[in-house]
């Protein structure tokens, strides 16, 4: 199956919670809303026409601009997108959806966003999720394990957020 | 002293009983393929329990990539799986040239296909004298090293570099193959083909190597669908897939017109043709073993591939195009895209804004996804054991802390 005729299966099954955004370069999306995150990818993974099972890569696009010069033309608010890459190893097609999330899940900017974990689908999740939880601080809800895997569990911040400045020193060590 | 607040229930350390035994391994253990830590729960010789703690090489890869430009960040990918980076390479220019939508010509795809055969083939060999290391025999290493020396003298001349190549760009090539280059690697596949023989009857036959690697580490076709696991650790537990047949038509393209087989672990009997047809009686589809074997039979049918590219690359004259500028706009827009690397599949995702230097960029490690599963492999084995899991998983540090 290609794109159309998955995203076609899932709207006809979801309706208009589902929403498809068709780019004109590259891959297009399938943009769900996080509470029916669980839910869709459990049809995605088990409805027998698109047995997708197999999960590539969970990761995570923090949208904010941070030059002041190009924020005119910057169409969007800050934002997170969490994207979700799958594939079907016998049917030989692949999908990908997305889910935003505010950057900060209060004003004051001290607690992370959340997200339901997909690791009970797909074991995979359980380190890449990790690993985005880590470099986006983006936490997922019902993770077995959810703490850091590539930076020290007492580092402070989240590096590929567009805003992270970097420590000057760490545990006595200075960093430039 | 620890800060209370970090520890953290899940924390195996944390939590031992009396009668238990932690064992830590590595950072800097020899057979860990470099700094990959274990945290080992064991109750006498059997591990109950096993935690990989990753990071050690972390060097955020992904947000350096935030302030180059597509055809800059070419030596970072080099320094992630740094003993196949033509394929890695490879995986990043394609990414590019399919968000441009930039075709290379048919010349350039044989080239290409080529290097990064070769590259699989070196990859492959270090695999293997590596894990005859890890299980404590010295000899395989040498005999790998000496072949793979050849290789890397082949890419020297081609590119001047012997480790960190940054020799596909996106676009092309950073120049194209001296004269006299193709001789020189028809020479070296007649020789090295005889020799894969000696493997077999240094590792794959010994004795005392199956006896390390059969029935050990069994993973199921289930399993390695779900931990995601990709190359030689999928098809070594029987599932038939391979990226350069089954991948992106980007990306299949190159291999349109070869005839290669995709090595497939199955149980029962192999073809006549196989350089070693009977698999030991004592091996378990998704052992060890298997996937091991896995990777000496993919090096036939890279041999194989390279032969067919001589004769096609030849017979077209007209000379290779340029690479892309160095700051080529990007559209905006976003692709992910993965190829088959020797260890597996690696996926490079580009999201572009309409600027030179990519909004994001994202390497998914085949090494990270293959070693996500040892938790679940290592359950109930002899510790001496792990050396030979970890081993036939055939991870590259660099490439899973990117």
């Amino acid at each position: 199956m290609n794109f159309s005729e998955i995203s076609d299966t899932l709207i006809t099954h979801f309706g208009d919670l589902v929403l498809l955004h068709k780019a004109e370069v590259g891959d297009s999306w399938v943009e769900i809303p996080k509470d029916k995150l669980l839910e869709v990818g459990r049809f995605l993974k088990e409805n027998p026409q698109l047995q997708l099972t197999y999960l590539n890569s969970v990761t995570a696009v923090d949208y904010l601009q941070t030059d002041p010069k190009k924020l005119k033309r910057t169409s969007w608010e800050p934002h997170i997108k969490v994207v979700y890459h799958l594939s079907s190893l016998f049917l030989k097609h692949t999908f990908v959806i997305k889910v935003t999330l505010p950057r900060w899940s209060d004003e004051e900017q001290n607690r992370l966003p959340s997200l339901p974990s997909v690791s009970s689908l797909w074991s995979t999740a359980d380190w890449q999720e990790r690993e985005v939880f880590d470099l986006y601080g983006v936490e997922f809800t019902g993770h077995p394990d959810m703490r850091r895997i590539l930076c020290p569990d007492d580092w402070a911040g989240h590096p590929l957020r567009k805003d992270y400045t970097p420590p000057q020193e760490y545990e006595g060590i200075r960093c430039h | 002293m620890l800060d209370p607040t970090l520890i953290n229930n899940k924390n195996i350390e944390y939590d031992a009983q009396t009668n238990e035994m932690l064992i830590n391994m590595g950072p800097q253990h020899p057979s860990t393929h470099g700094v990959l830590r274990l945290i080992i729960r064991t109750d006498g010789e059997i591990v109950s329990e096993i935690q990989p703690h990753i990071g050690y090489l972390h060097r955020c890869a992904e947000k350096i990539g935030e302030h180059l430009s597509a055809r800059q960040w070419i030596p970072y990918t080099d320094r992630m799986d740094y003993l196949a980076a033509m394929n890695m390479n490879l995986g990043w220019s394609l990414t590019v040239e399919k968000l441009l939508d930039h075709q290379v010509s048919k010349k350039l795809q044989h080239l290409r296909l080529m290097i990064c055969e070769l590259g699989r083939i070196a990859s492959h060999l270090v695999g293997m004298g590596a894990y005859g290391l890890d299980l404590g025999t010295a000899s395989p290493f040498f005999y790998a090293i000496r072949e793979r020396e050849k290789i890397l003298d082949l890419f020297e001349k081609a590119c001047g570099a012997r480790l960190t190549f940054s020799y596909i760009t996106p676009g092309g090539v950073m120049a194209d193959i001296p004269e006299g280059w193709i001789d020189e690697c028809k020479a070296f596949l007649d020789y090295f083909e005889p020799i894969i023989k000696q493997y077999h009857t240094l590792l794959t036959t010994n004795a005392i190597f199956l006896k390390r690697t059969c029935n050990l580490g069994i993973l199921s076709k289930e399993k390695a669908i779900d931990y995601g696991c990709s190359g030689a650790v999928l098809r070594g537990s029987g599932i038939d897939y391979d990226l350069r047949r089954d991948g992106d038509p980007f990306y299949t393209e190159m291999y349109d017109g070869y005839d290669f087989e995709v090595i497939v672990e199955k149980e029962g009997d192999y073809p006549k043709d196989y350089p070693y047809p009977d698999v030991p009686r004592e091996a378990q589809l998704g052992d060890c073993w298997h996937r091991f074997y896995v990777r000496m039979l993919e090096v036939i049918q890279s041999i194989k591939l390279i032969r067919q590219s001589f004769e096609k690359y030849q017979s077209i004259p007209e000379p290779i195009e340029k690479p892309l500028k160095l700051q080529q706009k990007l559209p905006k827009g976003e692709i992910y895209l993965e190829t088959e690397a020797p260890r597996g599949q690696m996926g490079f995702g580009l999201f572009s804004e309409g600027d030179p230097i990519p909004w994001k960029v994202r390497a998914r490690s085949s090494c990270f996804c293959n070693l996500s599963v040892l938790p679940e492999l290592c359950r109930g084995v002899y510790l001496a054991d792990i050396p030979s899991i970890v081993g036939s998983l055939d991870i590259m540090m660099g490439e899973i802390d990117r």
